[in-house]
């Protein structure tokens, strides 16, 4: 019997296994940053040990960073703390670090595919749950919690069980005004925040294949959204094209030996699923979210359901509750306060280019707050370099630096009690973008749009 | 890490489902630098009314301090990988999460910190949690060794699952580091041979 991508790329790492318990999985890159993994610098210290292979981890800030005037020391301090806390403990342990300030630093999932530091076939892990977004490249990368982090500076192995696989194919064509971001949170809406728990997902079919590699990642980013441990796509030229340049990747007859095994790396024809769901891409329309989980999403012009699947009735209405919203609603046309246009999900330079298309010589509604955070210092040098800074400032959004921001509010971006975000980030938790916060998730598109006309609008109005 | 064998208690019900880490421990509580102290955050947002009162009708705050099984909504603990939940609700002095259905990071890491987490069926769960709305001080008692979860009362008795490797770390106190750290020359090998 034949074996799936994820199969393959398993078996390749597996250094041992434990009878009736998990496996030892080789790590071949590890990304930290300040939130979680100090804990785990304590853990190797105590221990009296060496991180094992300091050159397989890179870090940067992001988590807590302000996205204003990053040149001056960080006024909060405990943010401060917890990044001075980071680099000082990579210059111990000799680890490479692109903090505030240097030019590769950003959001962990962004600059690890733009560096060339994500390649296909390998294991990536990191102390957050989105590094499913390298999966993008055909690698198997997922979240872990900080004990995981110390297990892997202290071995660059983890114990894993091996999750099931499923296969999750999208066959058409996509219509206009969808985007990425509409067909991961489609295809959650369709099998719920808890679809994919215990599942490492593959997604495939044409519509899938089309897409470009910024694309693919904003899908496999949001896989953990339906409770999946990690998502990827078979690599292919797309993914060779857009690997070719960067930094840390192999150039000349290096490359061309990587690409020879990566093209090795696709299921086979009559490889085993434990579970395979197929999707029209013509079913899909622009999409977002209403409720208080990512699986809780509608097509933009429907109205609020009276229930969705795997939610009992006590929590369905909780949520409602919380969003101050009804069943029978329609969000469109709902009024907004706040547009967030960034997070490791939709801050890459193809995001910032669609909302720019969109926003070019109008000017934001009055009653919107709206802020663009770039995924990277990169993605901000492209950015200006495009004169895409001008096109948000000049419609009165703040064009702000890199950094995890309001999608978790964890530095001073956060989103008033009561008052609705539409967000590009990927949760939808109560109180995620700040206390109180109501988020409603969706495109940059329907972002940017939104932002212009002061309420929930749908793209395909404007196309 | 701590050992765990046996433990009796009585419950604390949570029956909401998908309660996600950021509800368990709210994201701008996560910028501590060591593992003690979560505890007085945890569910911090429904713990305390926007106003900074304590909210009473919250079942942490109206239900004895001196539980130390939480039973809760199906797809606990889903969202954010971060630790800090699991920390979270040991620092509060949970010892036992149960759920019909776990997230997978969060389960990890709540067994990487001496918390037992494990299945049950939600239909039982149902049960349980219906019996406790009318008896709250009911006990039940949690064997690790023999996977048994029972009710003092005899009325409830389930076995639960949970691999051998897991068990045996919970029931010895093992550490996966230490672990790990022993099979080093097997990890030496691996990289030899892989060209790594």
């Amino acid at each position: 019997m034949g074996k799936t991508l994820f199969d393959k790329v398993w078996e390749e790492h597996v250094v041992d296994s434990i009878p009736n318990g998990p496996s030892i999985l080789y790590i071949d890159k590890h990304l930290i940053h300040e939130v979680t993994s100090p804990q785990a610098f304590d853990g190797i210290n105590s221990r009296e040990i060496n991180v094992f292979r300091p050159d397989r981890t890179i870090a940067t800030a992001d988590h807590n960073v302000p996205t204003e005037n990053q040149h001056l020391p960080i006024k909060e301090e405990l943010s401060r703390k917890q990044v001075e806390k980071l680099t000082a403990n990579c210059k111990e342990h000799n680890i490479k670090l692109y903090g505030l300030g240097h030019k590769y630093q950003g959001i962990v999932h962004v600059i690890g595919p733009e560096l060339g530091l994500t390649q296909p076939g390998m294991t990536i892990v990191c102390g957050d749950s989105h590094t499913s977004t390298h999966g993008a490249f055909g690698s198997i990368a997922f979240g872990i919690g900080t004990s995981e982090v110390e297990m892997v500076l202290s071995t660059q192995c983890i114990l894993q069980n091996k999750p099931k696989t499923m296969r999750i194919e999208i066959n058409g064509e996509l219509n206009s005004g969808v985007y990425s971001k509409d067909i991961i949170l489609y295809i959650i809406s369709k099998i719920s925040a808890s679809g994919g728990t215990g599942y490492f997902v593959e997604y495939a079919g044409s519509a899938i294949e089309k897409l470009s590699m910024e694309s693919r990642m904003t899908i496999c980013n949001m896989s953990i959204e339906m409770g999946a441990r990690g998502g990827m796509i078979a690599p292919d030229e797309i993914t060779y094209k857009y690997l070719k340049d960067k930094e840390f990747a192999p150039k000349g007859i290096e490359l061309d030996k990587k690409i020879k095994y990566w093209n090795t790396l696709r299921s086979d024809a009559d490889a085993n699923y434990d579970k395979v769901l197929k999707f029209d891409a013509e079913d899909i329309q622009p999409m977002i979210t209403y409720g208080t989980n990512p699986g809780m999403g509608i097509k933009i012009d429907e109205e609020i359901p009276s229930s969705a699947i795997n939610s009992s009735k006590h929590s369905f209405e909780k949520s409602l509750r919380y969003m101050g919203i009804n069943s029978g609603d329609k969000l469109k046309n709902k009024k907004i306060d706040y547009v967030f246009i960034g997070s490791c999900t939709n801050s890459r330079i193809e995001d910032l280019r669609t909302a720019a298309d969109i926003i070019k010589g109008k000017t934001k509604s009055p009653h919107v707050n709206a802020w663009v955070i770039p995924g990277s210092k990169s993605v901000e040098r492209a950015a200006i370099n495009e004169g895409l800074d001008k096109v948000f400032v000049d419609a009165g959004f703040d064009f702000r630096q890199p950094g995890c921001s309001a999608c978790l509010a964890m530095n001073e971006d956060k989103i008033p009690k009561g008052k609705y975000c539409l967000s590009t980030s990927n949760r939808n938790f109560e109180g995620r973008q700040g206390p109180g916060s109501r988020t409603f998730l969706a495109s940059p598109a329907t972002a940017a749009l939104s932002a212009i006309s002061g309420h929930v609008s749908d793209v395909r109005d404007y196309l | 890490m701590e050992k765990f064998e046996k433990l009796k208690s009585t419950i604390t019900p949570l029956n909401i489902e998908n309660i996600d880490t950021d509800q368990i421990i709210p994201a701008r509580f996560l910028k501590a630098v060591s593992r003690d102290g979560f505890g007085e955050n945890l569910f911090r947002d429904w713990r305390y009314r926007s106003d900074g009162n304590l909210n009473n009708d919250f079942i942490l705050n109206s239900n004895s301090k001196n539980s130390k099984i939480l039973l809760a909504g199906r797809n606990f603990g889903c969202g954010s990988s971060r630790e800090h939940a699991a920390w979270a609700i040991h620092d509060y002095g949970f010892r036992v999460v149960i759920s019909s259905f776990f997230a997978d990071i969060f389960k990890n890491n709540a067994l990487n910190n001496g918390l037992l987490v494990f299945e049950l069926d939600e239909n039982l769960i149902q049960k349980i949690f219906k019996k406790i709305s009318n008896e709250s001080n009911i006990q039940f008692e949690t064997d690790l060794n023999e996977q048994k979860f029972y009710s003092l009362d005899g009325s409830i008795d389930e076995k639960f699952q949970i691999n051998d490797y897991n068990k045996t770390c919970l029931l010895k106190g093992y550490d996966n580091v230490d672990y790990l750290l022993s099979i080093k020359e097997k990890i030496l090998k691996f990289e030899n041979e892989t060209g790594r």
